[in-house]
């Protein structure tokens, strides 16, 4: 058997220490070393978003990145998103929007939406479908996951209104 | 942007738009879907794929492969028993298990690029890929065949050398790549077409085209020491794969389980599988569990996606708009094997009209492309873009509003069909008028500006819709609750339309439900979900099972207070005894199961024969670059008639991702082949499905004509939405820039092409 590389990072909010080999990309570690299978894999080379992670603050297909790049560094993932109140408006809000049939490109879209509040709070429509198109689904046309965006950013922006 | 043309309602729920009850574990990632099943010990399986279109096998070593460390089993051809001989339905189309066989790894011949070879299974993924490049194939490459009316010529080369034309007059006596013609007419074609004014004829190529489902095929098999062998996969339906699996290994049905996890998109996709029997195998052979999933590139290569075509469409009218003759030629690529979706495709192509005389040839014909499968409608969007296309030039010929055109000659109940029967409980006028009275359709058509030209285009599409088995059973618990168990997978959001049609029928607030798929083990038989039946048959299912379970609901409350049952009303969650005039709530009666008699529950089974079709209308505004030959959609309306929408949210979700697959199929989607049949685009950089860029907000219009063979009044809804897409935007670019474009994908080059801005 190959070599392994041992890593220690940060994977929503929890130390990790594992080993994998250096070939491995950090989906792959996500999914079969760590058991972390909310990160989807739809295409495995950079097309469809569904493997969307943070790594430090930053949106990346988590297929584009090796596993052994995540040394001291710190990943979210969609089991980590509710740790946010922020996220878990989020969420709330696909639910609520109807913003997802299958499910499969969910977590990708749930990072990258949260990638793009963090950096602009009230994006646009035209603004939300640029950064979003990355991200592929299948299932639902868009119209509901562009409203979903619009309406958490609306319900985020009254919190912090109020705060 | 859903509006919905409703009679009033008297429901309770049906209607209502409750969070799915699936949401909440897809947003958080706890749902489990076929690529994320993990069992104890679990090895990964890979399977080998021929490089070549066609090709002959000479000879297969794995020696070097299976001396690899972490190699745990590799299963070939050898593996599998000789398959019988005989043709079975498979989701929405049929199979010839000897076909399914050999399409699970090859015999003597590989027939498409990517055709399974043999499969391995190693401790690690990474070790698995190793020991795929470890096996030693050497093939002697034959000519392929890639395109459907290359394949029929005389001298084409052959893929199967037994297989002969199948046809009313029989089987032919040559060796031929065309395994069906069939033919139906109605009236005098050719008389009809004399008696017409205004005749128009065109010829239309469609692209091979994928679902594009996002979670690719997976399944995950393991064997106990008794020899049952359990099967987790994604899947629309668990029986299916239980009786493929049954017919490929030899195995008793019932020591086969099938357990359907959540389903990462499907449409139609998942009606049959391609990783289930090799995870089978391997298995068996590793004594421990193992998980084959397939890659992007494999679901792209070597699944079932759907016909290429070449079409030829002839329609004749009078001047006053009336259709006199309608003539098509459908030439559908099946793939490797026989059973592309043709007869489907001339069975919707002409079914929203009237027409007195029609005859339509269907070609069903391999050719050296992956076997297609079922995609959404199969069949109807390739023969509508032409039909449709075609009835648009009539129309435009005629000086006619196109929606006017169909209205005059639109079917109505007791309509005979060129293929055969008559319509019945159709809402096809009422789909047309709304479509006609609509704001979009009001609205001033777009204005063109310099080099870009706007127009706006319509079409109508059927699709049929389905019934079939489907198996129901409610289970009452001790505060209450009812769990709901089907056989019926959720692909589209049925856990939640079926539990809303429980507790409208038991009267309960939907809270009170709680629905779950069951697997093959747990569950009566239920056919796939597909056909756009689940919400509609399976829902007749939901009907059945929660009058028996009222019917014991009331026997226990009887037998509590010691009452003739037939004494005992129920309403709205309470229950009430006309002899005494005692009353118990609904959790009353179910607490009281232990002492009247145990567990409470309630069946339904049923074989649903007869369904209602559904129409659909999209309306497009859309905008040509003359320049570039780019096409941009500017608005999207789509007009269904949904029968009664359990939860027109869902509902009309389903329309937006129908329409969206449909604006993908028109503008970008297609498979490419080099000459040697090797796909040139099996990853979705260059199979270019739609974004958040390219799809406008797609608004919903819901006509409600209920089907009287369903309680509620439900048809299906899932598939309808997709066929017309194409056709109304090939309408909308003649209407912006005055050329018909007759090939899909409508791409930059054809259009330049048709505009002379480039040579042919």
């Amino acid at each position: 058997m190959p070599d392994r590389t041992r890593v220690r990072a940060i994977i929503n909010h929890e130390p990790v220490d594992f080993l994998c080999e250096p070939r491995q990309s950090l989906l792959d570690c996500l999914r079969d070393v760590l058991g972390l299978t909310g990160t989807k894999c739809g295409c495995n080379d950079g097309n469809c978003g569904a493997c969307s992670v943070l790594l430090d603050g930053r949106l990346v297909n988590s297929c584009l990145v090796l596993g052994v790049e995540i040394e001291g560094r710190s990943v979210v993932t969609v089991e980590g998103l509710a740790q946010w109140p922020g996220a878990r408006i989020i969420q709330e809000s696909f639910v609520e929007q109807d913003a997802l049939q299958c499910g499969f490109c969910t977590p990708g879209m749930l990072i990258a939406s949260k990638a793009l509040l963090d950096r602009s709070p009230r994006p646009s429509e035209d603004a939300i479908r640029a950064w979003m198109s990355g991200n592929l689904c299948r299932c639902t046309g868009y119209e509901r996951l562009v409203r979903a965006v619009q309406a958490a950013a609306d319900h985020l922006a009254t919190i912090e209104g109020a705060e | 942007m859903a509006t919905t043309k409703t009679p009033p309602k008297t429901f309770a729920v049906i209607g209502t738009t409750p969070p799915r009850v699936d949401a909440g574990a897809k947003v958080t990632g706890a749902a489990v879907y076929g690529i994320d099943v993990m069992l104890p010990r679990m090895a990964y399986g890979r399977i080998l794929r021929s490089p070549h279109a066609h090709a002959r096998i000479v000879r297969i070593d794995t020696s070097r492969a299976e001396a690899l460390p972490g190699v745990v089993a590799v299963a070939t051809a050898a593996d599998l028993p000789e398959a019988v001989d005989r043709t079975d339905r498979v989701g929405e189309g049929t199979v010839n298990y000897r076909y399914t066989r050999d399409a699970t790894f090859a015999g003597d011949k590989v027939l498409y690029h990517g055709h399974p070879i043999c499969a391995v299974a190693a401790v690690t993924p990474e070790a698995a890929e190793d020991a795929l490049a470890l096996i030693d194939v050497e093939y002697e490459p034959l000519e392929p065949v890639l395109d459907v009316r290359g394949a029929m010529e005389p001298d084409a080369p052959i893929l199967h050398p037994d297989l002969r034309t199948r046809s009313l007059a029989g089987p032919g006596s040559t060796p031929t790549n065309v395994a069906a013609h069939m033919r139906f007419e109605i009236g005098d074609p050719d008389q009809g077409m004399a008696e017409a004014d205004v005749v128009v004829e065109r010829e239309f190529q469609t692209a091979t085209v994928h679902q594009g489902y996002m979670e690719p095929h997976a399944a995950t098999a393991a064997w106990s020491p008794e020899g049952i062998l359990t099967i987790y996969t994604t899947t629309q339906g668990a029986f299916d794969v239980r009786t493929r699996v049954h017919e490929l290994l030899h195995h008793p049905l019932a020591d086969i389980r099938v357990v359907p996890t959540e389903v990462g998109g499907a449409f139609g996709g998942k009606n049959t599988g391609y990783t289930d029997v090799a995870a089978a195998l391997l298995a068996r052979k590793a004594e421990r569990p193992v998980r084959v999933v397939m890659s992007r590139e494999e679901t792209l290569m070597a699944t079932g996606p759907t016909s290429g075509t070449w079409m030829r469409v002839t329609v004749g009218a009078r001047r006053d708009g009336r259709i006199t003759a309608a003539k098509a030629e459908l030439r559908y690529e099946a793939g490797a094997y026989p059973g592309a979706p043709v007869f489907s495709g001339a069975n919707c192509m002409f079914a929203s009209y009237d027409i007195p005389n029609g005859r339509i040839d269907c070609y069903d014909v391999v050719v050296n492309k992956p076997r297609t499968g079922d995609y959404r409608s199969p069949g109807a969007t390739q023969s509508a873009f032409a039909a449709e296309t075609v009835l648009d030039e009539v129309a435009t010929c005629l000086g006619m509003d196109p929606i006017a055109f169909r209205l005059i000659n639109c079917a109505c109940d007791g309509t005979s069909r060129i293929t055969g029967g008559a319509h019945e409980h159709i809402g096809i006028r009422q789909v047309l008028e709304a479509t006609r009275d609509c704001a979009h359709y009001r609205a001033p058509r777009p204005k063109s500006d310099g080099y870009l030209r706007r127009g706006r285009g319509v079409a109508l599409g059927f699709w049929g819709n389905w019934g079939a088995r489907s198996s129901v059973t409610l289970s009452v618990a001790e505060d209450g609750t009812v769990s709901l168990l089907t056989g019926s997978v959720d692909i589209t959001g049925t856990r939640t339309s079926l539990a809303m049609q429980a507790a409208e029928a038991l009267g309960l607030p939907l809270e009170m439900l709680a629905p779950a798929m069951g697997d093959t083990q747990t569950t009566g038989h239920s056919d796939s979900s597909g056909g756009s039946r689940t919400t509609m048959a399976t829902g007749i299912a939901v009907c059945r099972a929660a009058e028996d379970l009222l019917a014991r609901m009331e026997e226990r409350a009887a037998a509590w207070w010691g009452v003739d049952s037939a004494t005992v009303e129920y309403a709205r969650g309470v229950f009430t005894s006309s002899t005494t005039g005692d009353a118990m709530s609904w959790a009353e009666v179910a607490g009281h199961q232990s002492e009247t008699g145990g567990a409470i529950r309630g069946h339904g089974d049923v074989n649903v024969r007869k369904w209602g079709a559904a129409y659909a209308t999209h309306i497009v505004d859309v905008e040509v670059d003359v320049e570039t030959g780019g096409v941009r959609l500017l608005r999207h309306t789509v007009v269904q008639d949904v029968g009664r929408a359990i939860h027109p949210g869902q509902v009309a979700s389903q329309m937006q991702g129908g329409a969206t697959q449909g604006i993908g199929w028109a503008l970008y989607e297609g498979y490419a082949y080099d000459a040697q049949g090797r796909m040139l685009n099996p990853n979705l950089l260059d199979y270019k499905m739609p974004t958040y860029l390219d799809v406008p907000a797609i608004e919903t219009i819901l006509v409600e004509v209920p089907y009287p063979g369903h309680p509620y009044g439900v048809r299906g809804v899932g598939e309808a939405p997709i066929v017309a897409v194409p056709a109304a935007i090939a309408a909308a670019i003649h209407d912006a820039v005055g050329v018909r474009t007759t090939r899909l994908p409508m791409g930059a080059t054809q259009i330049l092409q048709l505009l002379g801005v480039i040579d042919p």
